[in-house]
């Protein structure tokens, strides 16, 4: 992966940065020993790394601010880290950087019952926001299965989804506002309690834009109550077309599951080595949960199965109790622990219409056989949002290699479908240079012209996103 | 002008000597008005994508959304934003396009719960000032393939750029509707009630508050949708919930309950009466605070709260300033809809935000010719300004 050369009158004034960055930060907020550094290397995408110039680790909004102050005034380029588990490179340091990270803005800064929304810092992970309010019921719907670790300021920087955005929507659509500095230290505040934007919509311009316009330090999100209750229904197909026939006339008989997940052969067979859930060794299997009280899950479940008999599954398991439940999401939630455990894997995000799944299913399998490399299926069906996993060999010379090319063979696919290359994950390093097969010049030149007005430097996490030819002239200028 | 074909569109832009008054179906007439010449999306009709199964429907800007409404309702789907009909409160003629619903990001009082038309749209195609085809999303719900400037057209009002396509996510329309109904709450007491029905796990998708209902006695409602069973059941749960404020009736009627609700989107109360009429955003439990002080204003409450309808007669001695006043003490913004559009529409932005989204403007449009001015506010948010007083 091309990244820019380092710029050496920025690595010449390293000494005088730090200096200058200790006389707005207190000492142990700033990382500059090489050997501590190193921590900051790479993200959850290991496979690129590269130590930053020095990292900081702001204690407050006013910190934040007045550290971009001086980055911006010196030409230093600033990459923000959420809690480094992007998959796609997001907080992929270059030599030249400062790694600016938020892991000590944790802190609830408010919580409203009566209005449902949580005040947070950004820093704070995503399951301790839906922590800070379960007693009272609530949770914060966004779930991200890094969500033991990630933290919302990545949350909003790749506006990340979960298992559950069928019904309640990803990352932007449970955003209400966000305070944010922007790269000259500027402190602006965007939404809030209140819904929608006064004016043009900033906060959904930010959502997603993964750390390029500027470093949020607060953020309002929306809480909902939970639901009295949540059930799965089992079911398993002999093919892949079949299932996904099946989903969409669940969807069409007007039943909106909390979620529909697709694992297929490949996956179910590594998933049963591993976890031994008990699922049958089938083509395609669904888990497909419901929510509400007890009689309204069983109607609920009731139309589902009657629309999964009508294609004829090999299986189907309708979970009676708690400990079913959890038996039946015991394979998907250790998937991907799973295939960890039987080689290295790289996870892709492409999203494709719902229709065109049997036929990228059969093409990946064709890809998977030409390249010689295994890929594993498993995903949110109900949306789209697919997660191949291509099986490689770290340690085997080339093998890395040919797995990106793969990738990116699959990711054009999902384009061609009428998709996109990332649902979730966002474009970092990894799609960066994929992005001209989804979007033609202009628009990539629409997207960059936004930094422009928010970032005209382009010192904000600069060589992620677009490809690098395309913002060449403005990262240098 | 009103081109056939986003290519002959794009070129009305790039060859434009002046402004240019953006317009899809004319019936949404809000904001600062331009004097350019008109341009019409109303000819870049047609459905060209449906698929049920996959809860999308994409469709051309000038698309009347009766087409699109009809289309969905044949396959039990439905826009879940309910995006509100301007024209009886506006007094305004013409058909309502699914392009003028995006540009002004309607939405109607299922935003409470479903989200806003901005959180339904998946992708847009526009010209943005400079006469170039741009498209930014896709059909596809989940995607964060660079920035979403999806978001960014919805609300934008045709001054960024002007919509060509637009896709959207739809959802199936629930078997039956159920709607919870209790008379005589003063706004303090109704306000906390809908905001305890909206913190239940029971999926209200509607909760409003009129101060004068149609037995002139004010009216609270709470709508429920689902399967039959479920709506009966959850509208139990809340009336043991909500036991303390009265008894609430619960009404499972298909046409009254359909009828109530369209009366509160489309802004009945103040239809076909005289006076100007905002619209003001704020936290659901500040709403009775913020219209306690304005007084001489008729108000009714929408979202829990969080929607504040207000109707200012001549000579109550209310203006801009004192409304955003009474909204920004609190925080939250305030939306002139109908009234003398010369004074600027939205609510004035503190300088940074100002600059950016003046910034947007330029980028996107640099002759400042689509729609000039049109959100532009009378006056900066912090100074003395009397441009209303008069």
């Amino acid at each position: 992966m091309e990244m820019p050369v380092p710029r050496p009158d920025i690595l010449a004034r390293k000494a005088e940065l730090i200096d200058r960055l200790h006389e707005v930060l207190p000492d142990d907020a700033i990382i500059s020993d090489p050997a501590e550094t190193r921590a900051y290397e790479c993200d959850a995408l290991t496979a690129y790394k590269c130590p930053p110039l020095t990292v900081i680790l702001p204690g407050s909004t006013e910190e934040v601010a007045a550290a971009l102050r001086i980055c911006h005034e010196m030409g230093v380029p600033v990459v923000p880290r959420g809690a480094g588990t992007s998959l796609a490179g997001g907080a992929l340091p270059t030599a030249d950087c400062v790694i600016l990270g938020v892991s000590r803005l944790g802190e609830v800064l408010e919580t409203d019952y009566d209005n449902r929304f949580i005040r947070v810092q950004t820093g704070r992970t995503n399951l301790s926001v839906t922590g800070a309010v379960e007693e009272h019921g609530f949770f914060y719907a966004p779930d991200p299965s890094s969500q033991l670790a990630c933290a919302i300021a990545g949350n909003i920087a790749m506006n990340s989804g979960g298992a559950h955005c069928l019904k309640y929507g990803v990352t932007t659509n449970n955003l209400m506002g966000v305070r944010m500095v922007l790269m000259d230290g500027t402190v602006v505040e965007l939404g809030g309690a209140h819904l929608d934007a006064e004016g043009l919509d900033l906060l959904g311009l930010i959502c997603g834009s993964e750390g390029q316009l500027g470093v949020v330090t607060e953020a309002t999100l929306r809480i909902l109550r939970k639901p009295e209750g949540a059930r799965p229904v089992l079911i398993g197909y002999d093919s892949n077309e079949v299932a996904g026939a099946c989903v969409s006339d669940i969807i069409k008989a007007g039943v909106l599951p909390v979620a529909i997940e697709f694992m297929d052969r490949p996956c179910i067979e590594a998933t049963e080595d591993f976890a031994q859930a008990g699922y049958p060794m089938c083509e395609a299997l669904l888990i497909v949960e419901v929510e509400g009280s007890d009689a309204e899950i069983d109607e609920q479940l009731a139309l589902i199965e009657e629309i999964a008999r009508k294609h004829d599954p090999v299986e189907l398991r309708q979970s009676r109790s708690s400990e079913e439940s959890a038996a039946i999401w015991l394979g998907r939630k250790s998937a991907f622990g799973a295939m960890g455990q039987i080689n290295d894997y790289m996870c892709l995000d492409g999203t494709i219409p719902v229709s065109q799944l049997p036929h990228v299913l059969k093409r990946i399998g064709e890809l998977s056989a030409q390249y010689g490399l295994g890929v594993a299926n498993v995903f949110h069906a109900g949306d789209g949002n697919m997660h191949p996993l291509i099986l490689f060999d770290a340690n085997k010379p080339g093998d890395l290699e040919l797995c990106e090319e793969l990738g990116s063979e699959i990711l054009k696919l999902c384009v061609e479908v009428g998709g996109c290359l990332t649902g979730e994950h966002g474009v970092g390093i990894e799609k960066r240079d994929l992005m001209a097969h989804q979007y033609a010049p202009q628009d990539l030149e629409a997207q960059m012209a936004v930094k422009d007005v928010f970032d005209p430097k382009w010192l904000l996490n600069p060589a992620k996103v677009f490809p690098l030819a395309s913002s060449d002239a403005r990262r240098v200028a | 002008m009103t081109p056939d074909t986003e290519a002959e569109l794009a070129e009305i832009i790039k060859t434009a000597d002046g402004p240019l008054r953006i317009e899809g179906g004319g019936t949404r007439p809000i904001g600062r008005a331009s004097n350019g010449t008109r341009l019409s999306t109303a000819a870049l009709t047609g459905i060209e994508l449906y698929e049920p199964g996959a809860l999308t429907l994409v469709a051309r800007a000038g698309t009347p959304l009766a087409e699109i409404e009809t289309a969905l309702e044949a396959e039990g789907q439905r826009l879940a934003f309910e995006p509100m009909d301007h024209r009886a409160l506006m007094g305004t003629q013409g058909t309502p396009t699914i392009g003028g619903v995006v540009a002004a990001n309607v939405s109607g009082p299922r935003r409470i719960q479903a989200g806003a038309c901005r959180d339904f749209l998946l992708g847009v195609r526009f010209v943005d000032g400079r006469g170039q085809i741009i498209k930014n999303g896709g059909r596809v719900m989940k995607n964060v393939t660079g920035y979403d400037l999806v978001k960014l057209m919805a609300g934008s009002y045709g001054t960024l750029g002007v919509l060509t396509e637009v896709a959207l996510k739809v959802l199936p329309k629930p078997r039956s509707t159920g709607v919870l109904r209790l008379e005589g709450l003063t706004d303090e007491q109704a306000v906390t009630a809908l905001c305890r029905s909206l913190a239940s796990p029971y999926e209200v998708t509607g909760a409003a508050h009129l101060q004068s209902g149609e037995n002139a006695a004010p009216v609270t409602m709470i709508r429920l949708e689902g399967f039959e069973n479920s709506v009966v059941y959850r509208a139990g749960e809340l009336q043991s919930l909500l036991a303390d404020f009265g008894a609430f009736t619960l009404d499972t009627d298909p046409e009254k309950t359909a009828a109530a609700w369209t009366h509160i989107r489309d802004v009945g109360p103040f239809q076909g009466r005289t006076g100007d009429v905002w619209r003001l955003s704020v936290k659901p439990t500040d709403a009775p605070g913020v219209v306690a002080d304005l007084p001489g204003a008729e108000a009714f409450y929408d979202w829990g709260g969080g929607l504040i309808w207000l109707l200012v007669p001549d000579g109550a001695g209310l203006n801009a300033r004192k409304i955003r006043a009474a909204v920004g003490a609190r925080g939250g913004h305030a939306t002139l809809i109908r009234g003398d559009r010369a004074q600027g529409a939205f609510n004035p932005q503190p300088e940074p935000i100002a600059a950016l989204q003046e910034g947007l403007r330029r980028k996107f449009d640099p002759r400042q010719i689509l729609n000039p001015g049109l959100m532009t506010a009378a006056e900066p948010l912090v100074t003395g300004g009397t441009s209303e007083d008069s």
